[in-house]
């Protein structure tokens, strides 16, 4: 009988870490002050710059995590089948999904949708509650920005293989061809390319720019490291020596800073170069704001710009927005609580206060979502138009009513859970409501798009059910997603170091005005650093 | 097989400048109002933060990049506006809906995309030209002790191209304003 270390057994989530803030079932880890006196302290049981680079380094740098290996496995192949899936339409046509008249758009625009409005999470983390100094959010923005990053490459490959002959799918963007033609400008499905293309691209850049100090924090710990060998392999069972002969010796150091160099772009922490570079950042996080309320309200005009009863409605853009918000958090949730507990020390910077105010995020944008749901109802009875009243009355209550219901009990009643204090500092609760509105919001796309299903003339009604390949690509870019995303909790850094660091109170120069002395890590505001060493952490649920 | 050439002699090593770390971000902060005031120009500090404040102590002014975001933003409006205008109202005429062809309302979301869109390559490029990036090698990378900086050590580097560099007189200045492991560093 073995018994866990103390990290081993916080690594694998069975204790709470130990904090010098005191553990009582109020605070949880001490950041759960009500006490608007106090501020919560936003990094715990790391008192140095030191001491953070370590621990977040320490993830890449250190042995693969058992676990990861089997999860990056099963993922790979769940994306191959998406990948065969797809190939398969590629040379069979469309006609292998359920499409039909009327419903000629199906599960792939409801992915597209879901996909997109998951990623407007690490967007509206890194940009806008960068504008509104949330200071929590550092410890979450790099991730929410590489899923964010992910969930739409996923939502791109949609439209793309919708298209049918996908062979034509540069006929999307506005290139001089041969043909002497130009798309119509006037299309919001022409909208809804730049809008996308220029959201990833964004996105994209965001990302990379925040993590160009990290790389060079990576390269410069992989450079005191060259030339050092490391051993490469399946790990060593017990009775399976036959295994040995797959084990390499790589110099994974000088890899390390060859690979990190080389996109840290030589950045060398000049101040010079930080004035320049926050200064783009910020400004980034400016123009990024209106780009995040924006993208979905373009993807919207696909459906409202129609004519269409049950689509054509000017609720659409902000209901769109809300809908991605909400489930955006919830897929960083989802993604986040397992990695928390996964990786040792992490409940250090995502602490319990993080994940209650995002919490907060998910009831607020989840009642917006249902005031939406109900607003479309009385508008379509208050508009006094037969089609529109008709087909509300068979979203409901038609033949897809279990669609609707799904999604109605997992968008507006279940976020209501979290204005209880268990409920949103319960762990496993939290994780277990983020996959239901995950599922829910997955149903609100579907409910929209099987609209289709029941248009001007009952004669041409139709009811949509999706083949098994359909099923499969869902699934399938359920598994690309988590295979970018395995690939960069293990090779880049997770959260941002610099802006961690950042947000530490040893990080202000005043700390050190009168004592000379350096500040202890205080999590009780009133003593050390005024100011500096917490969040304002409820104003952004915005209640 | 011809006879290689013979090598050539290697290069002298010459002074790039001087280098002295500091312990926290209070104690950069004053030593960088003493470099502003005594009138250096060719120096920079280097920590794992962007030291609140710092900017000030140095001396520096504001970051240029919003001129090159904005000057990138107004190119992203231009290229939407005229690409839609040229190519739907006067290449390839679609009448659509009986809107009039160049009606600028239907170009507004193309034209809000552009301009994000090139003020983010704005943004990230202007960004790292402002600061001569990429630049892989650097005199200031051949100390061990400088790569402590992206963890958690603040440096002081003065170059021998300030003309107020004197090896002695600056490594004495360093050292009187708090600096410690003070280093030659050569290229």
């Amino acid at each position: 009988m073995t018994t866990l270390q103390p990290d081993q057994a916080s690594a694998l989530g069975l204790t709470r870490p130990t904090s010098r803030y005191g553990e009582d079932s109020e605070t949880i880890d001490g950041t759960l002050i009500d006490d608007p006196s106090q501020r919560a302290p936003l990094v715990l049981n790391h008192d140095s710059f030191h001491d953070v680079t370590n621990t977040i380094c320490g993830w890449i740098e250190n042995k693969t995590p058992v676990w990861w290996t089997p999860a990056f496995l099963l993922s790979a192949n769940i994306a191959g089948l998406g990948t065969v899936m797809i190939l398969y339409l590629i040379i069979t046509g469309v006609g292998v999904w359920g499409l039909m008249n009327p419903v000629a758009w199906g599960w792939a625009i409801v992915n597209f949708v879901w996909w997109v409005g998951i990623g407007h999470a690490g967007t509206l983390i890194s940009a806008i509650l960068c504008l509104l100094k949330q200071r929590w959010r550092t410890s979450i923005n790099r991730f929410a920005e590489a899923m964010t990053i992910f969930a739409v490459i996923c939502a791109g490959t949609f439209p793309g293989i919708h298209v049918g002959r996908v062979w034509m799918a540069w006929m999307l963007f506005p290139i001089p061809n041969s043909n002497a033609i130009w798309p119509n400008f006037k299309s919001p499905l022409l909208w809804d390319v730049f809008a996308v293309g220029t959201y990833f691209t964004v996105s994209l850049l965001f990302w990379y720019m925040g993590m160009i100090p990290d790389l060079a924090t990576l390269r410069d710990r992989a450079v005191a490291r060259m030339g050092k060998m490391t051993t490469v392999g399946p790990p060593r069972l017990p009775g399976m020596p036959f295994l040995d002969f797959a084990t390499i010796k790589l110099p994974i150091a000088t890899m390390g800073a060859y690979f990190y160099g080389f996109l840290s772009m030589g950045w060398r922490f000049s101040h010079r170069h930080w004035v320049n570079y926050e200064k783009a950042y910020l400004l980034l996080a400016g123009i990024s704001t209106p780009l995040v309320l924006s993208v979905h309200s373009v993807v919207s005009f696909d459906f409202a710009v129609s004519i269409l009863p049950g689509w054509h409605t000017t609720i659409f853009p902000p209901y769109f927005v809300a809908g991605a918000i909400f489930s955006g958090f919830a897929m960083v949730l989802t993604l986040l609580i397992p990695a928390r507990a996964l990786y040792p020390g992490m409940k250090d910077f995502v602490t319990a206060r993080t994940i209650e105010n995002m919490c907060k995020i998910i009831t607020l944008t989840g009642s917006m979502v249902g005031f939406a749901y109900i607003m479309e109802f009385f508008i379509a009875w208050y508009g006094a138009n037969d089609f529109e009243s008709q087909t509300f009355i068979r979203r409901a209550f038609g033949p897809y009513w279990w669609a609707y219901f799904a999604m109605f009990f997992c968008n507006v009643i279940s976020p209501q859970v979290f204005w209880f204090k268990w409920c949103r500092t319960n762990i496993a609760f939290i994780f277990f409501i983020s996959i239901v509105v995950n599922i829910g919001m997955w149903f609100e796309r579907f409910v929209i798009v099987s609209t289709l299903s029941s248009d001007f003339l009952p004669g041409s009604w139709g009811y949509y059910s999706p083949t098994a390949v359909d099923i499969l690509t869902f699934v399938g870019s359920l598994g690309i997603f988590m295979t970018l995303f395995l690939l960069f909790c293990r090779f880049l850094p997770m959260l941002a170091i610099s802006e961690v660091k950042n947000v530490m109170p040893i990080a202000d120069p005043h700390a050190y005005d009168d004592h000379g002395h350096e500040p202890g890590l205080n999590g009780h505001g009133s003593n050390g650093v005024n100011g500096t060493n917490g969040t304002n952490g409820t104003s952004g649920g915005g209640h | 097989m011809s006879d290689h050439s013979t090598p050539k002699a290697p290069r002298e090593p010459e002074t790039w400048g001087i280098m002295a770390e500091f312990a926290h971000p209070g104690a950069i902060s004053k030593a960088a109002e003493v470099m502003r005031d005594k009138g250096f120009t060719k120096w920079d500090c280097y920590a794992p933060i962007p030291v609140h404040g710092l900017d000030e102590a140095m001396g520096l002014k504001q970051s240029k990049i919003t001129w090159v975001m904005g000057g990138m933003c107004l190119a992203g409006f231009s290229t939407a506006v005229l690409m839609q205008w040229w190519m739907s109202a006067v290449d390839y005429q679609i009448v659509a809906g009986g809107k009039p062809l160049a009606a600028w309302e239907q170009f507004l979301p193309i034209m809000f995309e552009l301009s994000v869109l090139f003020s983010a390559f704005g943004a990230v490029f202007g960004m790292l030209i402002l600061n001569l990036l990429p630049r892989w090698h650097h005199p200031l990378f051949t100390k061990e002790r400088f790569l402590r900086v992206s963890d958690d050590r603040f440096v002081i580097a003065v170059e021998a191209i300030d003309p107020l560099f004197d090896e002695a007189e600056t490594r004495e200045l360093l050292a009187s304003i708090g600096g410690t492991n003070i280093e030659l560093v050569e290229d």
